[in-house]
């Protein structure tokens, strides 16, 4: 599962999030990965301590979209699964699988949002071991 | 009715009509989130409201319970997991129904079949209570003494699956209950002073509804998220109107006097409500498929039997369900008695509720239908905040009944206490009526045989009280054959743990139950 990036080329991690902005993550993302003939990554990860997470994707969502990108001709490997952090576990991985790039979506929050709510995405920028690529969605 | 109306009055100043519209969304809220129902919001509320006059907490108080049922629907048709455990049977058809994109119908029919039996409970409420009332207050104290054992047998025995686990709780109950000095020698105080008052009930409910379930949901805090179906503005249209009508007022036949009755809860009534519909249903291919009846009918009847309950509750003082036990603690800490003089003695408290009740009903309707979606958002908040606000509630409510650090202690204790219940499936209700109901019994108990000067046989001299003696009876070799029967049947269901009162693993155990 980790580390055998070296024998099949470069890996390109997208954290993705079942909404707009994880959609337009995965879409640069699954476009780099074209460019560059890397693998892809797909992380979607909740720490699962709210009954419902609507940025968590349902199965049949990511059984849709792992069969899409493979159709497109790309060698694509989701994990989906409940973490207890989901930017470390978005890091850790991209640490694991010794990644060229990786790719998040960013969002505008609100002043009283950041009070609330910790940033994904501002964790994952400044804690991934390579460079980010970070993308918002099409306005 | 005049008396109605000047209770409408009451209802409808401006403070009370605060007091029902607060209620009414707390209600719902909790009713959304599975685990937190509004026994223990009503638990928790209790120490706050002390300060509020006693017309307008038992008015925020009945909004929370009529809530409760409201919100239960919600989640149990978008989610598969049942709110509340009223709604359990709700999400047969109502999940089946928002799969296949009926989300709106389910909903609307729910929150108009829950308006519609609310509505005719609340009148029948209003007819039978007084005169229920009247007959009770001539009764003696062997009658009190032997309904009060009904109601013990009957949550006990009749609701939950495993008797035993029900016999466990009700004596931990009774045995809570019995500490103190109130009869005159100190019983199981271990020379505290501190216990010498007894344990306060207050206490004993918030740490066993709040703290045990803060302690299980932290036990069982990372869970994989379940797939929420999104949903527009509840709507139905005529041809869903016309196949709801008629469940909606068989689910009210069933409510109301399953309710009623000292074997209270609305677990029974919905399922044979279901159970109806299916059997009556002109569309029986649409049943495990999303059933409109199959919504209609249960929902209709979990709230008819909130009515229904309120009869013992206020008529006879008997609570049959968590809420109207801790409804009944509240009473209590006003000084308020219920029972058979309450209708006499308060007046105005009594009949303003019952406007209230009219209120918030409507209330409901009016909030639910529109803002569905809404409620919905409230399953998205993490755990850890809305716990953290529960124990904060849970310490402040403990602390304040006497400002002592004692009671603290008790909290944690009870609490812990309260999560071995849940992890043991051991059911809630039957500890809660029991620690109300024991100090009560016993007090009846006495005065009887005070008159009789201690004649024993006083207990059955009345004919109420022998005609329960064998209904407790009856319940037990019933349920002694039963259990017989089904060994031979070859079929151990009863070694399950049973799910607690309020279901977590909801889903699953739809699942099971079908």
């Amino acid at each position: 599962m980790t580390g055998a990036s070296t024998e099949t080329g470069p890996t390109i991690v997208v954290a993705y999030s079942a909404d707009e902005f994880g959609r337009a993550a995965l879409a640069q993302a699954a476009e780099e990965a074209r460019h560059r003939g890397a693998r892809l990554v797909v992380v979607n990860a909740t720490r699962g301590d709210a009954l419902v997470d609507t940025r968590f994707a349902a199965d049949d969502e990511v059984a849709a979209l792992e069969q899409k990108l493979t159709g497109e001709g790309l060698e694509v490997e989701v994990r989906h699964e409940v973490v207890r952090d989901v930017a470390d576990a978005v890091v850790e991985v991209a640490v694991a699988e010794q990644a060229s790039l990786l790719v998040v979506g960013v969002r505008h929050r609100t002043p009283v949002g950041k009070v609330l709510l910790g940033s994904v995405a501002q964790r994952v920028i400044l804690d991934a071991p390579c460079p980010v690529l970070s993308v918002k969605p099409p306005r | 009715m005049e008396l109605l109306l000047e209770g409408f009055q009451t209802a409808l100043t401006p403070t009370n009509l605060l007091f029902a519209v607060l209620g009414v969304m707390l209600g719902t809220a909790v009713g959304v989130l599975p685990g937190i129902g509004p026994a223990m919001t009503v638990a928790l509320l209790l120490p706050v409201t002390y300060n509020v006059s006693p017309s307008s907490a038992i008015i925020l108080f009945a909004g929370i319970y009529y809530g409760g049922m409201y919100g239960g629907s919600t989640t149990s048709i978008l989610l598969n997991t049942p709110g509340e455990s009223s709604s359990v049977i709700t999400a047969i058809e109502g999940n089946k129904m928002a799969k296949a994109g009926r989300a709106s119908q389910a909903l609307a029919t729910a929150a108009i079949g829950s308006f519609v039996a609310g509505t005719i409970g609340t009148i029948l409420l209003v007819l039978l209570a007084p005169t229920v009332a009247d007959l009770v207050v001539q009764l003696g104290a062997p009658s009190y003494f032997a309904i009060m054992l009904v109601a013990l047998a009957a949550v006990t025995l009749v609701l939950g699956a495993s008797k035993l686990r029900g016999m466990i709780a009700l004596f931990l109950g009774l045995t809570v209950g019995l500490v103190g000095t109130q009869t005159g020698q100190a019983r199981m105080t271990f020379d505290q002073p501190l216990l010498a008052d007894g344990i306060d009930i207050v206490v004993v409910a918030v740490a066993i509804f709040a703290i045990g379930e803060a302690l299980w949901v932290a036990a069982h805090l990372r869970r994989r998220p379940l797939d929420i179906i999104p949903v527009g503005q509840p709507w139905m249209s005529k041809s869903d109107l016309r196949r709801s009508w008629k469940p909606w007022l068989r689910g009210t036949a069933y409510g109301f006097p399953f309710g009623a009755l000292p074997a209270g809860g609305a677990e029974v009534p919905t399922f044979l409500s279901y159970a109806t519909e299916r059997k009556l249903t002109k569309h029986p291919e649409e049943f495990g498929h999303g059933a409109i009846e199959g919504v209609a009918g249960p929902e209709a009847a979990n709230n008819a039997s909130a009515a229904g309950t309120l009869v013992p509750l206020l008529a006879i003082g008997l609570p049959t369900t968590a809420t109207a036990a801790v409804i009944l603690l509240a009473m209590q800490s006003y000084g308020i008695q219920p029972g058979p003089q309450l209708f006499d003695n308060e007046p105005q408290l009594v009949w303003g509720l019952l406007a209230s009740l009219f209120i918030a009903n409507t209330l409901l309707l009016v909030i639910n239908l529109p803002m569905a979606p809404l409620w919905a958002k409230l399953l998205q908040i993490p755990r850890p905040y809305l716990y953290a606000g529960i124990l904060f509630f849970a310490s402040l409510g403990a602390y304040s009944v006497n400002f002592q650090a004692f009671d603290l202690a008790l909290l944690l204790g009870f609490g812990v206490l309260g999560l071995a219940m849940r992890r043991f499936g051991i059911p809630v209700l039957p500890l809660i009526i029991g620690v109300i109901l024991g100090p009560r019994l016993e007090e009846q108990l006495t005065q009887a045989l005070a008159l009789s000067q201690g004649d024993v046989s006083t207990l059955w001299s009345e004919p109420v009280a022998v005609l329960c003696y064998l209904l407790v009876a009856l319940g037990l070799v019933g349920s002694v054959v039963a259990g017989v029967r089904r060994r031979r049947g070859g079929s151990d269901h009863d070694d399950r743990p049973q799910q607690p009162d309020q279901p977590r693993a909801g889903a699953e155990r739809v699942e099971a139950g079908r």
